[in-house]
């Protein structure tokens, strides 16, 4: 698959990234980023924290315009996009928070339902079948009545991936979707994400840095260093990558051209 | 001198620029007002925490400002023979400014800390963010609820101030100071116009907006972690308490 996905045979592109620049508080954060994702790969963004990666995520939702540069997004531009225009483009995107962002004053139910009872008209009936519907497909049948609180940190980002999916949306954004889970949970939430990415056939995007589970995920792993991503390859390639920026992060090796604090 | 000016400057622009973002997010607000659909739920659900949960604070205030008052009043009427104008001493003074003005400070520790927590925690949990990705407007569904329920609900509580402050004066001066019950009644009715009341009506709905639109905007824009949205708490009520004064003198100042 990855082949086809380099050469760019036969399938549509859905995310193009040029050029982008963003600087905060004279820091730059991304300095003329470049990223292509075709229909229903799923990508893979690596790279140190702090390095810009929700910044990009948060560029695509636009929750942050850039200073320079375009995102398309199906051959829209969406940095040129009024907010009217944005919320068309969002109706589009899934997303999966980093700490899940649930809504801690409804239940697992009504924030799984909350985007399709605000967006749609559908029957009470129907409404309820599609929640649990995709509860079930996360593992979390029965579970509905309890607060976004009593449950733990795997379950909250397996809710957060339901209401994510549940308006079946064409991209589906994750921000480091297993941060602070043990082990098992992680290779729960990747081999859930995809099941899900089979059943639902969506675009994805995942923020990770977790190596190297990430590269049974992923189609393609971009590593993202200096505000450039500095590789982009199928895990294969990455894992086998010559770049030093690229070793150095997957070997977490503290020689290389990547800072860190000593 | 040339820096000193510089950072007077820069300091007065950067305080300017803060002041209009506050604006345009009231006059955002303002426009959704407007604007369907309408959150009706989440609105009955705000006017019920800032308002019917706020009443016991408002019940033990307004009796105990009531009867203060009442004791006040009477020693400095008595040294000019007036005491029989008690009654609509303790009214005018609860209706046209403690009510209003009291009632709002007090909803403010009570309901306006914990609005800009809520937002604030919101906002960095990445809630707010949720929803926006969501294509669902965050005014609409957590600021516009805030500042209608306010309107609504801060004439309610500072009528209900001034009625049972008035009474509070009751028990003070009719029972314990000796004063006529029926003067006491009668003669309110004598002096208290619909103006007053009226002015009392305006000014606590002006305070509605004030305390929602402040504690809405301050956990809105909350800084990072525990110590952002404690931040913002604090200043949206220290902020929300001045205004309200100063809100007052011109409420008053204009319309007396």
């Amino acid at each position: 698959m990855g082949l086809f996905y380099q050469l760019g045979y036969g399938v549509e592109i859905m995310i193009k990234i040029i050029g982008l620049e963003k600087t905060f508080d004279g820091i730059e954060v991304l300095r003329g980023l470049n990223l292509t994702i075709s229909e229903k790969e799923v990508i893979a963004v690596i790279g140190r924290s702090g390095e810009g990666k929700s910044v990009l995520l948060k560029h695509l939702l636009g929750l942050i315009k850039p200073d320079r540069g375009s995102i398309l997004i199906e051959g829209e531009d969406i940095t040129r996009a009024g907010s009217r225009e944005m919320d068309k483009i969002r109706e589009k995107f899934g997303v999966v928070f980093q700490g899940g962002a649930l809504f801690d004053s409804l239940t697992v139910y009504g924030n799984v339902a909350f985007p399709v009872r605000e967006k749609t008209k559908l029957a009470k009936e129907e409404v309820r079948e599609r929640v649990i519907r995709a509860l079930e497909i996360v593992g979390l049948r029965g579970m509905g009545n309890k607060y976004p609180a009593e449950i733990s940190g795997g379950m909250q980002k397996r809710v957060a991936l339901a209401r994510a999916l549940i308006t079946e949306p064409s991209i589906v954004l994750f921000d480091e979707p297993t941060t602070g889970l043990d082990p098992i949970i992680l290779n729960s939430i990747h081999r859930l994400i995809k099941r899900t990415h089979k059943e639902y056939g969506f675009t994805g995007l995942i923020i990770s840095h977790e190596i190297p589970e990430i590269f049974d995920v992923a189609d393609r792993v971009a590593m993202l260093h200096n505000g450039v991503i500095v590789e982009i390859g199928t895990s294969e390639e990455i894992r086998n990558s010559s770049n030093p920026a690229v070793r150095q992060f997957i070997t977490g090796s503290m020689e290389g051209p990547i800072e860190v604090l000593s | 001198m040339k820096t000193l000016l510089r950072m007077l400057g820069s300091w007065f622009l950067s305080k300017l620029s803060r002041l209009g973002r506050m604006f345009l997010f009231l006059m955002n607000a303002f426009y959704f007002i407007f604007v369907p659909p309408f959150k009706f739920n989440i609105f009955l659900r705000q006017l019920r925490f800032l308002g019917s949960k706020s009443m016991v604070v408002i019940l033990l205030t307004g009796s105990f400002a009531g009867m203060v008052l009442a004791i006040q009043l009477f020693y400095t009427l008595r040294k000019f023979g007036s005491e029989a104008l008690l009654g609509p001493a303790i009214a005018l003074s609860l209706i046209r400014e403690l009510g209003p003005v009291l009632s709002a400070l007090m909803v403010t520790g009570r309901a306006g800390s914990s609005l800009t927590a809520e937002i604030g925690i919101m906002r960095i949990t990445e809630q707010i963010d949720a929803l926006t990705a969501m294509a669902l407007n965050p005014m609409r569904y957590l600021i516009v609820p805030n500042i209608v329920a306010g309107i609504i609900a801060f004439p309610l509580l500072a009528f209900i101030f001034d009625l049972i402050g008035i009474y509070g004066g009751y028990l003070v001066g009719v029972d314990l100071l000796g004063i006529n019950p029926g003067t006491y009644f009668s003669q309110m009715t004598n002096f208290v116009d619909m103006e007053d009341i009226r002015m009392g009506l305006y000014k606590s709905a002006s305070f509605g907006v004030i305390v929602s639109w402040v504690s809405c905007y301050k956990g809105f824009n909350a800084g990072y972690g525990a110590e952002g949205v404690s931040k913002a708490t604090t200043e949206a009520v220290v902020m929300s308490s001045v205004l309200i004064l100063i809100w007052d003198y011109f409420i008053n100042s204009v319309m007396v």
